[in-house]
């Protein structure tokens, strides 16, 4: 009976390690119906709203409102939060919760793979996309309308890995506490509107009223956008702003450790 | 070699899964009793019982995935939950209701879980075997029952496993699905990978397990080889034939093996010991009567079942009507 523990050898030409393999399966899987779609919308979405935006001849001209900058200048980091934001909270609960309820996690920990490294696949995923539609639209922005390239460039990425940790931890525990797939997909959309709504998609926060650009500014994509802009204007985002973010991906992210349930 | 090997192993030669008084508790109800077992190398050792009998729960403490409350639990000379990372290389699973992201493909699934193994089977000869090479680019929810039972056969196996734990595995097969699936569990078996089977239909039991333990309400209720399990219940046989010439009652009761005797239209009905049916087959002979139609009913697989768990004992004359006394294994 002891013939199993000291047999290992080393492997000398390895395979894809499990991790890789993982990676490369989400990212297919990520180009594949449902989450298709859902991946379409994260990155053509703002795209297509920055090119609209963009051919309105008014929102080139500059605002006395938003401190002389144009309304497509106000816009373009609205954008930015809004593809990330849609990769975190709309896709990624839904796929998470839906390998919960199918049993894909439960499987995986009958194997020397941790279903922890499904997490790992999906957060390496959507962020590399994240990324990728970041810069897209920041070329786009400045090849198609002239918008500043961000002259902070280091408050600018900083602010944009906490605006990111913050929206993943919040998707992460989204599909910890949804009971199912479905539930998921509903919870992660109405906290995306939600937070889109004090990022200043409908309304950019300097023309909120007082009481709501208060209320803004304490949430994840109301400060993410304010950071990129100062980032943006080549200011270094402000403390509170950081803080804020950070916040928001600690607490999300240890309620999620927390409530995660593999099965 | 094999052969010997697994021949001494009925003897208990070599252990590869050791099941002591275990104990499992959801909340206050009692999933497992006291269950113990040993499965031997190279047999197909089945888990039978009704649905709810704990069988699931048993096999999960074997896998790791649930923690016993109490007893011991040992897979190849490793604990299910100290020993996970070690034991999860050597167990391959196939778990009950468990399914793939609808658009992994096949080819992917398995290239996917080999990447998991120290010392994985080639997928693509794996792919070939099971019959599903032709679906390699097929994803998981076009597939049918048959098709994803057999990829979750192929993904239990992919990492070489020395042990594979299958559940349910027929269950929503069609019964020809279900004979190609029994074919493939002896050829693993073959391939010298032990195997613990989980299912509740008695004909899987009885075509494919050298031994079977029955487990109702979270108790081993019996365990023996399907042939023995079947053989307890068989106090009783009825031999039911017709006659070419009437054949008088008394003949047949004179017999000692024969303990009544009853008529259905022309059909006799002879009720008696085991061996009532040389005895009436004799008796008839000498006076040159023969049985045509002759019908012997025998206990089988589903009498054991019947008669050891309790259930159905109203219906079914001969198996019991009173509740069995339980023997742990």
């Amino acid at each position: 009976m002891t013939m199993t523990s000291a047999t290992i050898a080393a492997p000398a030409v390895r395979r894809r390690s499990a991790m890789t393999q993982l990676t490369i399966t989400e990212l297919k899987l990520f180009t594949r119906g449902r989450a298709a779609v859902g991946l379409g919308l994260s990155v053509g979405f703002p795209l297509l709203l920055l090119i609209i935006f963009g051919g309105i001849h008014s929102f080139n001209m500059p605002v006395r409102n938003y401190g002389g900058l144009t309304t497509l200048d106000v816009y373009v980091p609205i954008l930015l939060v809004f593809a990330m934001a849609s990769l975190s909270l709309v896709a990624m609960p839904g796929t998470l919760a839906g390998y919960r309820e199918l049993g894909v996690l439960r499987r995986l920990k009958t194997t020397p793979a941790d279903p922890v490294r499904v997490l790992a696949a999906q957060f390496a995923v959507k962020l590399a996309v994240a990324v990728i539609t970041v810069v897209l639209l920041l070329a786009v922005a400045r090849g198609g309308y002239g918008v500043a390239i961000p002259r902070q460039i280091g408050g600018f990425v900083v602010a944009g890995l906490l605006a990111a940790a913050a929206l993943m931890a919040t998707g992460l525990f989204v599909a910890a506490v949804a009971p199912n797939a479905g539930a998921a997909r509903g919870i992660g959309a109405i906290l995306f509107y939600l937070m889109m709504f004090f990022a200043g998609l409908w309304l950019p926060i300097p023309a909120m009223p007082q009481e709501l650009q208060h209320i803004s500014h304490a949430t994840p994509l109301g400060a993410a956008v304010l950071a990129l802009q100062n980032a943006t204007l080549g200011q270094w985002p402000t403390w509170l702003q950081l803080v804020t973010m950070a916040c928001y991906a600690v607490t999300f992210g240890l309620a999620a450790a927390r409530f995660f349930r593999w099965e | 070699m094999r052969l010997i090997a697994r021949c001494r192993d009925a003897e208990g030669m070599s252990a590869v899964i050791e099941v002591q008084h275990l104990h499992k508790k959801y909340g206050d109800t009692a999933a497992v009793g006291d269950v113990s077992f040993t499965v031997h190398e190279g047999e197909i050792f089945g888990i039978l019982g009704p649905n709810g009998a704990g069988k699931t729960t048993t096999v999960e403490c074997i896998e790791g995935l649930r923690e016993p409350d109490r007893g011991q639990i040992s897979v190849l000379g490793l604990d299910p939950q100290r020993d996970r990372a070690e034991l999860t290389q050597l167990l391959g699973v196939q778990l009950q209701e468990s399914r793939l992201p609808d658009q992994l493909r096949v080819a992917e699934a398995l290239e996917l879980y080999s990447s998991f193994y120290r010392d994985p089977a080639d997928w693509r000869e794996l792919m070939e075997v099971l019959g599903i090479s032709a679906k390699a680019r097929t994803p998981f929810r076009k597939l049918s029952g048959g098709q994803q039972q057999r990829l979750s056969i192929a993904l239990a196996l992919v990492g070489s496993p020395r042990v594979a734990v299958l559940d349910e595995l027929t269950t929503g097969l069609d019964p020809q699905a279900r004979r190609d699936t029994w074919d493939l569990i002896e050829a693993v078996r073959d391939r010298g990978v032990t195997i613990v089977l989980v299912t509740h239909f008695m004909e899987e039991a009885e075509r494919l397990c050298d031994r079977v333990a029955l487990i109702d309400a979270g108790q081993v209720v019996a365990l023996d080889t399907p042939a023995a399990l079947a053989e307890r219940v068989e106090t009783e046989q009825r031999i039911r034939f017709r006659p070419s010439v009437p054949v008088d009652d008394w003949l047949l009761e004179s017999l000692p093996e024969v303990t009544r005797v009853t008529h259905k239209g022309d059909a006799v009905v002879v009720t008696g010991t085991s061996k009532a049916l040389n005895a009436v087959i004799s008796v008839l002979a000498r006076n040159h009567i023969v049985a045509e139609q002759l019908r012997v009913e025998q206990a089988d697989l589903e009498d054991a079942f019947l008669a050891l768990t309790g259930r159905h004992s109203s219906t079914s004359e001969g198996t019991g009507t009173h509740a069995p006394a339980k023997t742990k294994g």
